[in-house]
């Protein structure tokens, strides 16, 4: 067990530093940091102003030297201008450069400082990822009952009509992305003017012009099932769709297993079977996907946040990509490699645990 | 629940001219054809047939389980005189489990893997006696022990895949055994199980069905099992029963021709490769679909009559004077049954010529890792221990020995698809132990070959007959032009004695017999002086075995082949076997001429092998010597003499406690018959033969 997860811990290194210096690179690209200067000097800087700056400002070397700065194993840079002011990007404001470490990346807890927020990336960054945690939470406590459920009762017996209905419904439901099944929503819930609220409210059943809240911005001070539940549902739909076809499959094959036959044969009542034999052995294949299904809300939560206006991780991404935030991009990454390497870790040792015959080598 | 008003001297099981069919989206299906029997109480009946005969199929009738497209069209099953075909499912769910059980086939897949074996024992009567919990344990920890299992109050905290196929075995017929059933079903309870772990089953199932006076239906096409555990018994072809009837009358006095046919495609003692072939049924099983009319049998018949076998549907009809004795022929009583078998030409035995394979002292260990996440202490698996033999050209050498002896290993490490650990191969003057096969030339590729166990398997399912052999011919550099390829492809359709417009089809249109014949093709295609056959009728009906192996026979006559015939089954390795190696634990334990071999003086485990052995014949007397306990663990062997554990005779030995710390030394008796044996030589020529053929 510990040799294992030793090496996998290992691989997952490894893969993180791929990951993120393949960022950094990105990030980092010459265009970028010209867009960088003239953002934080002036937009009329001339070409050689821009290129001085790039070096006054650290910006300058090989970009393996600015990567080793950036995760903490290199020295910082230190630049004494012709002013005799010397800065470096461990001298922060009224620290003298003697005072300063030596040493200050993402391994120092130094994220550096976002120029979109004003502020540490990593005080925002928690922030920002509380809220979206929250959100996570909640798509989770709906999405997994849901879909386990669904494809449960559309396993236990193929082809019958409750599984065709509810086939079909994980289907669609898995075949319409975010950014359409957002928009319905919210027109068919969330519409002064079109959908069932101006219904509801000339019938006089609810107050507001809305049923639901279009926006969830005033979720971030405190959620209710109103301005919450569409987002939630939005990401939730399509991952109910997907786990509950995946749980289905399991749950077929799983019937036609030739235990479920020997319970049968002992005179367990179907309900019986199902709980007691069938469900255990039917789960053990959607856990891991349940357990990928996390970095994927990644994904979902970026098009979601945004189009709820919720300020949560997946606003941050998008906001430092869109205003150019190279500092707050590479702790976003940071965040996303990390949680897609840790469920993958999670999902794998579960499995040992939920099927006693599995060894992993 | 037991039902008042039935009255035990009439029949428990009464099945009327029952039909059943299959309906797929095309048509009818008809499995099983106007099939009646009886099971009286505490007695068993066996059903012998061929894979497709629908015995399957009735038993689950029985269970009322056919699953969605089988549907009875006609006919009844009374038990206990109540018709099971007209049930609710609330009143069968109280009959299955508690008055019908039933023990299947694989043992493995019939537990369920996630639960614990106490739990899925104790389940039984708590659904059906709303017995308490802890009640339910305490009869299970009981009917465990009932079952000869070791240490009930473990095996009941273990989960299935801790235990092996024989006491998992134990456990399904404990789990049928938990409420006494009145009637027990068992389908092939002991295929998938070894021979010595099946005669304790088949031991364990009698001695229970006395004591509880439970009536058994057991189905098998093994028919020296039938004779073992039944008293009556009912042969199905092609859906329907043909011939019915007490089990001793129906093995000596058999009035149907197909019952016939199956008696003489089976090895029993007596029969010989070249002095006495085997005779196979010629043809195929029909499919359901296309039956011919009249007498199903009648196209694979010598006795068949054409305007007559094939006009109408015939009827069974009772052999009078026997016990409920019938038979589905309408020629019955007009063929002579005492009649000799029809002569086969007997063949000249091939000559033995030089040392063709020389295998000394090969070892293959292979280390395996312990704990559940890859880590834990490395341990060593000692499949192959010290194997040394010689073969010879157009030789049959049999390898015999149970799962986990150490002879598939032994093939993989002679083809090269895996290297030995230490020890040498020398294949005609080349060693080859630390070649893989990527690093052997095409000849020695070619001349050592490999037929497989499972036909279904081992054929690429999307490439036609012809061209799978034409690759292998382009593979071993055979021929000069594809049209010589083609030509040579055909050849050896021949020589497999399959009609060359099988060239064109695909596997999925072949039959298992046939299939297998493609592999043998396949391995000959570059003139293979070595052939490896690992079980290469094991998976096939018994009909078509006796072909397959006759094929093999011939074949190695031509080519004067060196064959290498893996096998548990004895019977089989007896009838074309020239030497036999017997294997336990990776060692080879005793080795010989199969008459040495099979004569006493025996190796303790050959013994014991050899009685384990179910034979079809009422004439033959066995002597029982059932092993206590599993094969142990090849990580794990016992010190000392790898069978002391379970050997009947280690208190001979002296001195005492010899066998548990030295391992015995190979010794040489009379004729060159080797025995790996701490037993004096007084005790080993006293022992006495296991199988005896009675005075005729």
């Amino acid at each position: 067990m510990v040799i294992f997860v030793a090496r996998r811990l290992g691989v997952m290194v490894l893969t993180a530093l791929v990951l993120t210096f393949i960022v950094f690179f990105l990030t980092n690209l010459p265009p970028n940091l010209e867009k960088l200067a003239r953002t934080e000097g002036s937009v009329r800087m001339t070409d050689e102003a821009v290129a001085s700056w790039i070096e006054g400002n650290g910006h300058g070397g090989s970009v393996f030297t600015r990567y080793s700065e950036w995760l903490g194993i290199a020295p910082g840079w230190v630049i004494t201008d012709e002013k005799g002011v010397t800065r470096g990007r461990c001298i922060d404001n009224g620290v003298t450069a003697e005072d300063a470490p030596r040493f200050c990346g993402i391994l120092q807890g130094d994220w550096g400082f976002s120029t979109f927020s004003k502020e540490p990336v990593i005080a925002f960054l928690g922030e920002k990822l509380a809220a979206t945690g929250w959100l996570m939470l909640f798509v989770m406590l709906v999405m997994v009952p849901v879909s386990l459920l669904m494809g449960v009762l559309s396993g236990m017996r193929e082809g019958s009509r409750t599984d065709r209905v509810l086939s079909s419904a994980a289907i669609a439901t898995t075949a319409t992305p975010e950014y359409v099944s957002g928009v319905i929503l919210v027109a068919v819930f969330a519409s002064a003017t079109t959908g069932l609220s101006p219904m509801l409210k000339e019938w006089g059943w609810i107050e507001t012009n809305t049923l639901f809240m279009g926006t969830a911005t005033s979720a971030e001070r405190g959620f209710t099932f109103w301005n919450f539940g569409l987002p939630v549902l939005t990401i939730a739909l399509y991952g109910i769709g997907y786990i509950a076809r995946m749980t289905r499959a399991s749950m077929t094959e799983v019937m036609t297993q030739q235990y479920i036959r020997t319970a049968r044969l002992k005179g367990v009542a179907f309900k019986d079977v199902v709980m007691r034999h069938a469900l255990r052995n039917a789960l053990i294949a959607p856990f891991t996907v349940i357990m990928l299904q996390f970095p994927w809300l990644l994904n979902g939560v970026v098009i979601v946040e945004t189009l709820f206006n919720y300020k949560g991780f997946g606003w941050t991404l998008v906001q430092a990509a869109g205003n150019n935030d190279i500092e707050l991009l590479l702790g976003c990454s940071v965040v996303a490699v990390f949680v897609v390497l840790v469920t993958q870790l999670i999902s794998d040792i579960g499995y040992v645990f939920l099927n006693p015959r599995i060894r992993l080598s | 629940m037991t039902d008042t008003t039935w009255d035990p001297s009439k029949p428990i099981l009464e099945i009327d001219n029952l039909s059943i069919s299959f309906f797929t989206r095309l048509r009818e299906i008809p499995a099983v054809m106007d099939f009646s029997c009886k099971v009286m109480a505490g007695e068993s009946m066996g059903l012998v047939g061929e894979s497709g005969c629908g015995k399957s199929t009735v038993a689950l009738a029985v269970m009322r389980d056919l699953g969605k497209n089988g549907r009875i069209v006609a006919g009844s099953i009374k038990f206990k005189g109540r018709d099971l075909t007209h049930m609710t499912d609330d009143e069968l769910r109280h009959i299955r489990g508690s008055e019908i059980a039933m023990i299947y086939q694989e043992p493995m897949a019939s537990l369920n893997p996630a639960m614990k074996i106490g739990a899925q024992l104790a389940e039984v009567p708590m659904i059906h006696r709303n017995m308490p919990r802890a009640e339910a344990w305490a009869l299970a920890r009981q009917i465990v022990a009932d079952v000869r299992l070791p240490d009930p109050d473990r095996i009941l905290n273990s989960y299935p895949h801790q235990l092996s196929g024989g006491q998992q075995q134990r456990i399904v017929i404990a789990m049928a055994l938990m409420s006494k059933p009145a009637l027990l079903i068992l389908d092939e309870p002991t295929t998938a199980l070894d021979v010595t772990v099946e005669a304790g089953i088949v031991d364990l199932v009698k001695d229970l069905g006395e004591k509880y006076g439970t009536s058994m239906l057991f189905i098998s096409h093994n028919l020296g099992l039938i004779l073992d555990v039944c008293d009556r018994l009912c042969v199905m072809y092609s859906g329907e029963a043909v011939e019915t009837g007490n089990v001793v009358q129906v093995f000596d006095k058999m009035r149907h021709p197909y019952t016939q046919a199956l008696f003489r495609s089976i090895p029993l003692p007596g029969a010989d490769k070249n002095a006495r072939p085997l005779v196979s049924i010629p043809g195929n099983f029909p499919l359901p679909h296309e039956r011919p009319p009249g007498c199903n049998f009648g196209p694979r018949c010598d006795y068949f009559q054409a305007g007559r076998c094939d006009a109408t549907e015939i009827a069974m009809s009772p052999v009078p004077g026997d016990d409920r004795h019938a038979s589905r022929c309408l020629k019955w009583t007009e063929i002579d049954w005492d009649a000799p078998m029809k002569a086969k030409v007997s063949k000249a035995k091939t000559p033995i010529g030089r040392v063709v394979l020389k295998m000394d002292d090969l070892q293959k260990y292979y280390s395996i890792s312990g704990g559940a996440f890859g880590g834990g202490t490395k341990k060593v698996v000692k499949a192959n221990e010290s194997l040394s033999f010689e073969a010879r050209e157009g030789e049959t050498l049999a390898i015999v020995g149970e799962s986990g002896c150490g002879k598939s290993t032994f093939a993989k490490v002679l083809m090269g698809l895996e290297t030995a650990t230490s020890g040498s191969i020398m294949l005609f003057d080349e060693n080859v132990q630390s070649t893989p096969i990527q690093k052997r030339n095409t000849d020695t590729v070619s001349s050592v070959q490999m037929v497989f166990q499972n036909p279904f398997d081992t054929l690429n399912p999307s490439m036609s007959v012809g061209r799978q052999i034409i690759r292998a011919l382009e593979i071993f550099k055979q021929g000069t032009s594809d049209q010589d390829r083609a030509d040579r492809m055909l050849k050896l359709l021949d020589l497999v004695k399959l009609p060359r417009a099988f060239a064109e089809r695909m596997p999925r249109q072949l039959s298992g017999g046939q299939k297998q014949r493609v592999g043998i093709a396949r391995a000959f295609a570059g003139g293979a002086k070595v052939v490896v056959a690992d079980e290469p009728v094991s998976a096939l009906d018994v009909s078509v075995q006796a072909a397959v192996t006759d094929l093999l026979m011939d074949i190695q006559r031509e080519n004067k082949t060196t064959l290498l015939f893996i096998s548990h089954d004895l019977s089989i390795v007896r009838y074309l076997s020239d030497r036999v190696l017997v294997m336990y634990l990776g060692h080879v334990v005793e080795t010989g001429t199969t008459d040495q071999v099979f004569q006493p003086p025996y190796h303790p485990y050959t013994e014991a092998l050899l009685s384990a052995v179910p034979i079809a014949d009422t004439k033959v007397v066995r002597k029982r010597i059932v092993l206590e306990g599993d094969i142990p663990s090849a990580v794990n062997p016992p010190p000392g003499c790898p069978f002391q554990t379970r050997c009947r005779w280690k208190s001979q030995v002296a001195p005492a406690g010899l066998c548990d710390r030295e391992m015995p030394p190979m010794r040489t008796l009379a004729g060159g018959h080797q025995i790996k044996c701490h037993l004096p030589e007084a005790v080993l020529t006293q022992m006495e033969p296991v199988i005896k053929v009675a005075a005729e």
